[in-house]
């Protein structure tokens, strides 16, 4: 088989998985014989016609696969070309692609063949002669086999920066229905065994500086979302739940795509839930940066994230007591509670107002979005001019503040207005306003 | 105290140059209407002065910037200079103007005008060298690697560090075709090169494989249920495509890649 068309199988069956970071540890190059270096905050080298970032030659070894995860284009059962890499063909078309700056790295995946021990040692033999034949000291994502020896793992681990395990479906009866080859175990065990590593390895290094590092950027998982009837309460529980348990640097979420008619899954033909995967997100950003818990941002009440509110006003307009806060006082915390105010600008305001008392037009120079804070904040113990809050108009405004920032945004597209067209997929935004009013 | 006058200061539009021209403000105590690096024939109804560059009087403002403000001002003037703001070099006057009369607190004066107006226009400039960090594509002809790229702030100086310590064993180039600037690396040695042109060799066979490879590989990476065209536009605006393998395919090439491994790689010496 040509070159050309492997790379297309085994691209194809790779694009699935969400995560194409290549963040979370700093290598300068210097010294060494080879190539490469990698950057703390990740370089993006393009952007695909779905609008997501290209940062790794993402592929798998082979989409062969011996088991049959309903869920996978991979599945044994699957009617689809297959197609097989060797070791050293992914080494040198990582390498001559790194050369022409087309990617950060490898992110290395495959399916399961003779064995998950045999799967993982082809991929160790990879790695290997990349990091030594080449010393190519670019990033390196590689996909743990589930079932694969601790000490395979443990050698994968020393030569990928970040390792990644995907549970894939956020509760043990989904798992069961859809993953008959997989167990809980088999996710979650090499899951602890990896940050387990992660944490020795950080006082080998303290002790001896030439320990080898063991995935430096860390863990990540991925969750499909909508292949299964488990809520959002449930999905960020999890996520909640694994960011601490295991010291995740990332949770991704991944909308379904229909991989062909399935009993058990929706059919061929339906549309990816996009907005709730970035509602997902959102809420997974708010976790990690904002300071907020899952149990704050749902409840046993409202299991589902809002689809026309982003939920970090929506939580916003469920603590009125909270409300309004006085910029030039308010501590860091609080200020990133404040709907529209972000990291960058919360930050700005607490260096700014050092120096002077803020009032609107500094918050303005500031680049400070005013349009959903505007009801949220004080100024000098004042509101903006005019400002007339009432319950309902605030999220009335709110509502569609989101919906137009969405279809603007970078994260958000054309998709959303057929999202909002569709009448019975959610209520119209007028209902919907009532609705939350009389919530409130 | 200083005067606004009707003069305008024209200078080489170096940085020592602009240096120099805030040395002159000082020395006149005068405030010119504006300074401009490009000498235009524009008939200007004010009087026009030509600052000579002298780098005896641009390193005293230098130090002056480094000592009474901050190492970081000063590199934020230098940042600053690179930036493509319209009146920047009246801003960075005005800049060390009052920085010198504030001291460091000045790079915390987020709310006046001028440190406003630079300090976006600096954010900008690093914005846009961190895109092309990922953005920039190399062509291999012969084992040399060269780059076009087309910006609107002088980003190579800010790109210099990144790429030698990436490809520190590699031959390349980077040609700015906006400022006509270049950054060159040969020989483990790095050189920033200014007024010069360059066209891009055509590809051989090797290079032709591996541009249809990567196209290959980005066209099947899309999921298309997901297609949107919109957010790949906001995440790499139109102005980037025409440098970029995957996006620019007048070079169209067709076939089929059979294998790779026929030849060495120019690095494994
Ligand atoms: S083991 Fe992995 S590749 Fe194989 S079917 Fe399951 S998810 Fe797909």
């Amino acid at each position: 088989m040509e070159l050309s068309e492997k790379l297309r199988i085994l691209s194809d069956s790779a694009k699935y998985d969400a995560a194409c970071t290549s963040s979370g540890t700093e290598r300068r190059g210097t010294g060494g014989e080879g190539m490469g270096n990698t950057f703390a905050g990740g370089i993006c080298h393009s952007f695909a016609g779905d609008g997501r970032c290209i940062s790794l030659l993402k592929i798998l070894m082979t989409n062969y696969c011996l088991f049959d995860c309903k869920y996978c284009v991979n599945r044994r059962s699957n009617d689809v070309p297959r197609a097989r890499f060797t070791p050293s063909e992914i080494a040198d078309l990582t390498i001559e692609f790194y050369r022409r700056n087309y990617i950060e790295g490898l992110f290395l995946s495959s399916g399961i063949i003779q064995s998950p021990d045999h799967t993982c040692e082809q991929m160790i033999e990879t790695l290997s002669i990349l990091r030594s034949k080449y010393d190519f000291r670019g990033y390196i994502h590689a996909k743990a086999i589930p079932g694969a020896a601790p000490e395979l793992i443990n050698r994968l681990g020393v030569l990928a920066d970040r390792i990644s395990v995907n549970i894939e479906l956020p509760s043990q009866k989904s798992l069961a229905k859809l993953a008959p080859d997989k167990s809980k175990n088999s996710i979650l065990l090499p899951m602890g065994h990896i940050s387990e590593k992660i944490m020795e390895n950080k006082y080998e290094i303290v002790k001896y500086k030439s320990a080898p590092k063991f995935a430096p950027a860390g863990q990540s998982t991925q969750m499909v979302i909508g292949a299964t009837p488990d809520t959002d309460l449930q999905i960020l529980r999890l996520s909640e739940a694994m960011y601490k348990k295991y010291s995740l640097k990332r949770v991704f979420y991944s909308a379904y795509v229909p991989v062909g008619d399935q009993k058990l899954l929706p059919p061929a033909g339906t549309k990816p839930p996009l907005l709730r995967e970035h509602r997902l997100y959102q809420a997974d950003w708010l976790i990690r940066f904002y300071g907020f818990r899952a149990e704050e941002i749902l409840d046993e009440t409202h299991q589902d994230l809002d689809p026309m509110l982003d939920p970090k006003c929506n939580w916003a307009i469920h603590h009125p007591e909270c409300f309004p806060v006085e910029i030039n006082s308010a501590d860091y915390e609080m200020l990133l509670r404040v709907p529209g105010i972000g990291v960058r600008s919360a930050q700005r305001i607490v260096t700014a107002r050092r120096y002077a008392k803020l009032d609107y037009n500094d918050l303005k120079k500031l680049g400070i979005v005013l349009k959903r804070a505007i009801y949220f904040i004080l100024c000098g113990g004042k509101r903006m001019d005019g400002l007339i809050v009432t319950k309902e108009g605030v999220i009335r405004q709110l509502m569609s503040e989101c919906a137009v920032k969405e279809n603007e945004n970078k994260s958000f597209s054309d998709m959303q207005i057929s999202f909002f067209d569709d009448k019975n997929i959610f209520p119209t935004l007028e209902d919907r306003v009532k609705c939350l009013t009389r919530e409130m | 105290m200083s005067d606004e006058r009707d003069v305008i200061y024209y200078y080489d539009g170096t940085f020592d140059g602009l240096m120099c021209c805030v040395f002159e403000s000082y020395l006149k105590k005068e405030i010119p209407l504006d300074i401009t690096a490009h000498g235009s024939d524009q008939l200007s109804l004010s009087e026009i002065k030509f600052i000579e560059t002298n780098t005896i009087r641009s390193e005293r403002v230098i130090r002056g910037i480094s000592k009474k403000i901050s190492e970081e001002a000063l590199l934020f003037i230098k940042y600053a200079f690179l930036t493509c703001a319209p009146n920047k070099d009246v801003l960075i006057l005005d800049y060390i103007r009052k920085g010198l009369l504030y001291g460091r607190k000045i790079e915390k004066m987020l709310a006046d005008d001028t440190v406003n107006l630079l300090n976006k226009a600096v954010y900008d400039l690093t914005n846009e060298s961190h895109l092309f960090k990922g953005f920039i594509r190399f062509s291999d002809s012969g084992g040399y690697l060269s780059a076009v790229i087309s910006p609107k702030n002088k980003v190579i100086p800010l790109l210099a560090d990144h790429f030698v310590d990436r490809l520190r064993n590699e031959k390349f180039f980077i040609y700015d075709k906006s400022h006509r600037m270049a950054l060159v690396y040969f020989d483990n040695k790095a050189e920033i090169m200014e007024n010069i042109d360059f066209e891009m060799p055509d590809a051989d066979e090797r290079e032709k494989d591996f541009r249809m490879l990567w196209r290959e590989f980005y066209d099947t990476i899309e999921i298309s249920e997901r297609r949107n065209p919109r957010c790949r536009m906001n995440n790499m605006p139109k102005r980037f495509w025409e440098n970029m393998t995957e996006m620019n395919r007048s070079d169209a090439y067709t076939g089929s890649v059979r294998s790779i491994s026929e030849n060495n790689y120019p690095m494994i010496r």
